[in-house]
């Protein structure tokens, strides 16, 4: 790397550029800092921003921001890790989530997580080694008139059962392309950040 | 703007509905959308551009109606004529409500759901008197309801004392769960000392089993910011924080619009309706904790930190967000105040039973017939919300239990269905409140799982601070583990019953002191069924399996 001497340009400067990585997504997580003016209150603000821009936490984000909004990185993470919304590891390309609501519950939403874990064998909250299905479980996503309920790729899917649950599973990691502009996928994406 | 304006804006937007013949209001709300409500809607605005109806008929995306289970729902209201309703509409039939609103064509008769079953006609609509009548996403369509003038009223003719005093009259309290006098805690911040002063509706509702916070903020947001601006108003404050829980993306963004349009109008912000008072509302996204919905964690989410809660007192109304005198209520409770404003405190007062006033909206889920979002007066009985508005269990099975409050609630048998619902009466039955979800469960519920899954959802959720909720959860769960898979002794129910005392008496904060409620319920109305787990090895449900671990004897030391 040149180190440039010529006089400060007058365009916008880009706080993009300034992260070594050079990646564009940076500056999402800029503009969010500067509308909060970097104040540390802001701090989940900022990590919902850098969640939906990058999928996950990585420890570099972590830093990142803790050295943003001048806080310990024992303070990051320790927000970052109390917070079930946010995930420190990569998410697999296809997310299923299974409410596990008492809704869903009563009406048996367990034997879906159980079908559904066999079949993948991976464990409720983990990712396939593949990486092709995260298999997740929520605490109620309010819609229990429609219990038990599935959200795969954002879609809330309606009156699962086990057998249904699987076919809707496979058809969509089948699916080569993330067919996300689907006619159920417009309807109110839970989790829309993971995606 | 001021009151005359708004009164303006209200008739030219009534004059502008009147001119339509007929107006076809489709929910778009997170159920009726997952049942293909939104090709439903798209359907009728086809059929609308299709047959040139253009100028007579118009297609609204509005918030809930109410019976989930029986979505997409359309409502139709005509011109002087009753509103017609219809259920399980498919985008054909919505072609033929279309055509038969249009020339008279025969109507999809097995659609039509008459407006006088007793779903819709037990209940009593104060908060969700907007939501599904009304776009969410215009201002116009709640200002034409009457929207912002109880807010006009109370900035111009009441002061901020006497505000306080028409909620203390009114009787109303909170509705997050444990009830306090809404008026008496804004009375309270009103006279805390301080130079700043917070407003903030808890909007984080992790009660696994109630969605009415989330259909209130995605149905009809301005009525819970006008209720913030009032309560400002009333204590002296001028910010407010609208904390949204992270699950419920859709109400964040309707909220965030609707502080927009309200604040390009002047409804909200600075100078407000051309008077001297300023109140800016922020939103704020939870990340997923269930202990948030608990006030001192909240705050500390709100300012960034883990949401830990902190000893009371000091109350937050003394020393609350950034050490500030803060009020916090629950989003249903902040929906109540405008009517209250409006109709005043005797009408309000005139609802409900002699010590809990008004509505309540509960998530009626699990067997019954019709699930959904209904609001009824307090003191409606338990059997009349199951047999009647909910249409009683289905597959002819027998009701065994209704859950209240979540995990931090408990179980009501079949022998208390005549109880009337209210703060009091829940109570002393064990139970509570809660936030409002209704859980109904039939003979095929196994009670001893049931509380083993609270727990469990408990243990999870604890934040870990204080020891009591952190190790005793842990330690009850394993007890029901024990008891639901067979290798559990006479001995652990002791142990069981000592534990759900020494943690609900020794814990920081709401969630460690009820976490054990829903097991003491379920142990006081069905020991049966524990014994039979114990010495039968049998569940009565059918849910447990008991022969996978052998009988254990727990060595005390």
């Amino acid at each position: 790397m040149s180190v440039k001497t010529s006089p400060p340009s007058r365009t916008r400067p880009r706080p993009a550029a300034e992260h070594p990585s050079g990646d564009p997504r940076f500056s999402l997580i800029d503009r969010t800092l500067k509308r909060f003016s970097f104040q540390q209150d802001a701090l989940i603000e900022v990590l919902h921003t850098a969640q939906e821009a990058f999928g996950f936490l990585s420890d570099d984000l972590l830093i990142y921001v803790a050295h943003q909004l001048k806080l310990p990185l024992s303070w990051v993470h320790g927000v970052a890790t109390f917070y079930h919304f946010f995930t420190l590891t990569p998410q697999g390309e296809h997310n299923c989530i299974v409410c596990m609501g008492t809704a869903c519950y009563v009406k048996r939403a367990a034997e879906i997580v159980a079908a559904l874990q066999q079949a993948y064998s991976v464990t409720a909250g983990e990712t396939t080694r593949d990486g092709r299905l995260s298999l997740n479980t929520a605490r109620c996503l309010g819609s229990c008139g429609l219990a038990p309920v599935l959200v795969l790729d954002g879609a809330v899917l309606p009156r699962e059962t086990p057998e249904s649950a699987l076919e809707r599973v496979r058809q969509q990691l089948m699916n080569a392309t993330h067919n996300g502009a689907s006619q159920l996928a417009k309807n109110d994406a839970v989790f829309e950040g993971e995606e | 703007m001021n009151r005359a304006d708004l009164e303006t804006m209200a008739q030219r937007e009534v004059q502008r509905q009147q001119t339509f013949r007929c107006r076809i209001l489709c929910c778009a709300s997170t159920p009726c959308l997952s049942s293909g409500g939104s090709a439903v809607h798209d359907a009728i605005k086809d059929a609308i551009k299709e047959g040139g109806f253009d100028a007579d008929f118009q297609a609204v995306a509005t918030g809930c109606m109410g019976p989930c289970s029986r979505g997409p729902m359309i409502t139709v209201q005509t011109n002087g004529g009753e509103d017609v309703i219809y259920e399980h509409v498919t985008p054909e039939a919505s072609r033929q409500i279309v055509a038969h609103h249009a020339t008279a064509t025969p109507a999809p008769v097995k659609c039509i759901l008459p407006s006088d079953i007793p779903f819709f006609a037990k209940q009593k609509k104060v908060v969700l008197a907007n939501s599904g009548f009304i776009d969410p996403e215009r201002l116009e369509d709640y200002v034409a309801r009457g929207g912002y003038t109880a807010l006009g009223y109370a900035l111009r003719e009441m002061t901020p004392e006497a505000v306080c005093r028409e909620i203390i009259d009114s009787g109303l309290r909170g509705r997050g769960g444990a009830g306090y006098p809404t008026g008496l805690k804004w009375d309270m911040v009103r006279k805390a000392h301080g130079d700043k002063k917070y407003v903030v509706a808890n909007g984080d509702e992790g009660d696994p089993g109630a969605y009415m916070d989330r259909t209130l903020m995605e149905s009809d947001p301005h009525r819970l910011l006008e209720g913030m601006a009032i309560a400002g108003y009333a204590v002296g404050a001028d910010q407010g924080f609208l904390y949204v829980r992270g699950e419920y993306p859709i109400a964040a963004k309707r909220l965030e619009r609707a502080i927009r349009a309200a604040e390009r109008r002047g409804l909200l912000g600075s100078r407000m309706l051309d008077s001297n008072f300023n109140f800016r509302v922020d939103v704020r996204i939870g990340a997923g904790a269930f202990v948030c919905g608990e006030e001192t964690a909240l705050m500390a989410s709100i300012m960034g930190m883990r949401g830990q809660p902190v000893p009371r007192p000091p109350y937050p109304a003394q020393s609350g967000l950034w050490e500030k005198p803060t009020l916090i209520n629950n989003v249903e409770t902040f929906g109540s105040i405008a009517p209250i404003i409006q109709h005043g405190a005797e009408w309000f007062a005139g609802l409900g039973t002699a010590k809990s006033k008004g509505t309540k909206i509960f998530a009626l889920a699990g067997k019954v017939d019709t699930t959904g979002l209904i609001e009824v007066p307090m003191g409606i009985t338990l059997r009349e919300i199951v047999y009647d508005i909910g249409g009683g269990v289905p597959d002819g099975l027998a009701f065994k239990a209704a859950q209240t409050g979540g995990p931090s609630g408990g179980c009501i048998p079949a022998a208390h269905l005549d109880t009337p619902m209210d703060y009091e009466s829940l109570r002393a039955l064990g139970s509570i409140m809660g936030s409002g979800g209704l859980i109904i469960m039939d003979e095929r519920s196994c009670m001893v799982d049931v509380a083993k899954f609270f727990m469990e959802f408990c243990m999870d959720e604890s934040c870990g601070k204080c020891v009591p909720c952190r190790v005793g959860t842990v330690q009850m769960h394993h007890l029901l583990e024990r008891i639901t898979n067979g290798s559990a002794t006479m001995q652990d129910m002791e142990t069981l019953k000592e534990l759900c005392v020494m943690v609900k008496e020794t814990s920081l904060c709401g969630l460690g002191q009820s976490a054990p409620n829903p097991v003491l319920s379920t142990i006081h109305y069905f020991l049966d069924e524990y014994t039979a787990h114990i010495r039968d090895h049998q569940c009565l449900a059918g849910v447990c399996t008991l022969d996978q671990a052998p009988v254990t004897e727990l060595v005390h030391a």
